[in-house]
């Protein structure tokens, strides 16, 4: 009779921000808010897919720019056009 | 109770940036607003997918919560068994299969209809990218008709599947679509979900720039855009009993087919047969909707 030998392994990824490295690299336009015409909606925070715009400190949309991918769909759904893309 | 952008704002999501998912991806979208509401207290379930790929490369997960990735046919069985699991300990955990379409409509159909049957109290999402984006862009089940595909290099001839139709004649208690285009619908959909006991079903429409060739900004827009046009509508089956949750003046198809690469070989008379049967599709759930049960 044989028997299984050695250690069994299970893989387990940790969850961790920046699983597939700085995705920030892969920004080709970079978001920018103009403070002066945000109204606050939230509607950029409410459709960024990449989870990357919080409240800043002075209360406007900051964005994460080590992981925002510059999709664009922030400046997209603002109504007030206060977001950016500049090549970057 | 109404929902509003600060509630969720307020909750904690589980998805972490800086995945493996393309930039624009709707599926991640859908993900961080359903995780909002389902709440730390929720055990994932994901089989092979683009989801697979965005939250687990190795050592890293951008999902911070418990996940478990499992193969393409299994998720319904898998998540019955976590459920049970939990039972047997005497814990409440919301147990939630993330699955795209390939893993629902067609590969994964066999267990979710097992599951379904059975009514585990577990909620089984579909995010639908409307082909196996994962491994390059082929047909699945949920392609609509018309659209290029690597496997339909001359658009598909076939209509999809009416998936959610088909899991609420199973008569579980809860059936919802949704679109990435309406999170607070989504959000409200997740939320009634998690309350209900049985099995809960909740297929959400999730935009794939890569996929579906269009500009990656244009994410959120074509969710609307989707449902504007009664290409999607946005309805929920509870206890057997439709109800359209948002009811749009509606848009001209074009608008939401000619922003899309993969339906670039459509013509106008070819866009005016598809609106004809987005149409009547729509007036047959108005119809349903009509009944005291349809299931
Ligand atoms: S969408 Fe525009 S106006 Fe609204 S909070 Fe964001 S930047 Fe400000
Ligand atoms: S560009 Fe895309 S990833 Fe960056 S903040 Fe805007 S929506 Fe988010
Ligand atoms: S292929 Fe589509 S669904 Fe998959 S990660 Fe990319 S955008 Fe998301």
């Amino acid at each position: 009779m044989s028997s299984v030998e050695g250690d069994i392994i299970i893989p387990v990824s940790k969850p961790s921000p920046g699983s597939a490295g700085d995705t920030g690299l892969w920004r080709v336009f970079k978001p920018v808010v103009h403070e002066d015409r945000c109204i606050k909606c939230w509607l950029c925070w409410l459709y960024c897919p990449e989870e990357v715009i919080s409240e800043g400190e002075n209360g406007f949309p900051e964005i994460n720019y080590s992981y925002c991918k510059g999709c664009g769909v922030c400046a997209d759904v603002c109504p007030k056009d206060a977001i950016e893309m500049v090549p970057d | 109770m109404p929902l509003t952008i600060y509630d969720l704002m307020k909750e904690k999501g589980s998805y972490l940036p800086g995945s493996a998912a393309c930039p624009g991806c709707g599926a991640t979208l859908a993900f961080r607003i359903a995780s909002r509401v389902l709440g730390p207290n929720t055990v994932y379930v994901v089989p092979a997918s683009c989801f697979s790929v965005i939250q687990s490369p190795f050592p890293k997960s951008a999902v911070g919560a418990p996940l478990y990735n499992i193969a393409f046919p299994a998720a319904a069985a898998t998540a019955s068994g976590v459920w049970r699991a939990f039972k047997t300990l005497n814990k409440e955990v919301n147990v939630v299969v993330w699955a795209g379409d390939g893993g629902t409509v067609d590969i994964g159909l066999q267990a979710l209809s097992g599951a379904a049957e059975r009514g585990e109290n577990i909620i089984y999402v579909c995010y639908d990218n409307e082909a196996y984006m994962n491994t390059g862009i082929q047909r699945s089940g949920a392609t609509p008709p018309y659209a290029l595909t690597k496997t339909t290099p001359t658009g598909k001839r076939e209509p999809s599947k009416d998936m959610p139709l088909i899991v609420a004649a199973h008569r579980v208690p809860y059936v919802a679509t949704a679109s990435v285009g309406y999170p607070f619908d989504l959000a409200k959909k997740f939320e009634k979900a998690k309350r209900i006991k049985g099995f809960k079903y909740i297929h959400i429409f999730s935009p794939c720039p890569p996929g579906w060739d269009y500009p990656v900004e244009k994410t959120a827009e074509i969710g609307k855009l989707a449902v504007d046009t009664y290409f999607w509508p946005l309805y929920e089956i509870e206890n057997g009993k439709l109800k359209i949750t948002l009811k749009p003046r509606r848009k001209p198809l074009k608008e939401f087919i000619r922003l899309q690469g993969r339906f670039r070989k459509m013509s106008d008379e070819e866009i005016a047969e598809l609106e004809k049967m987005v149409v009547e599709r729509w007036k047959f759930l108005e119809h349903l909707e009509k009944s005291e049960r349809i299931f």
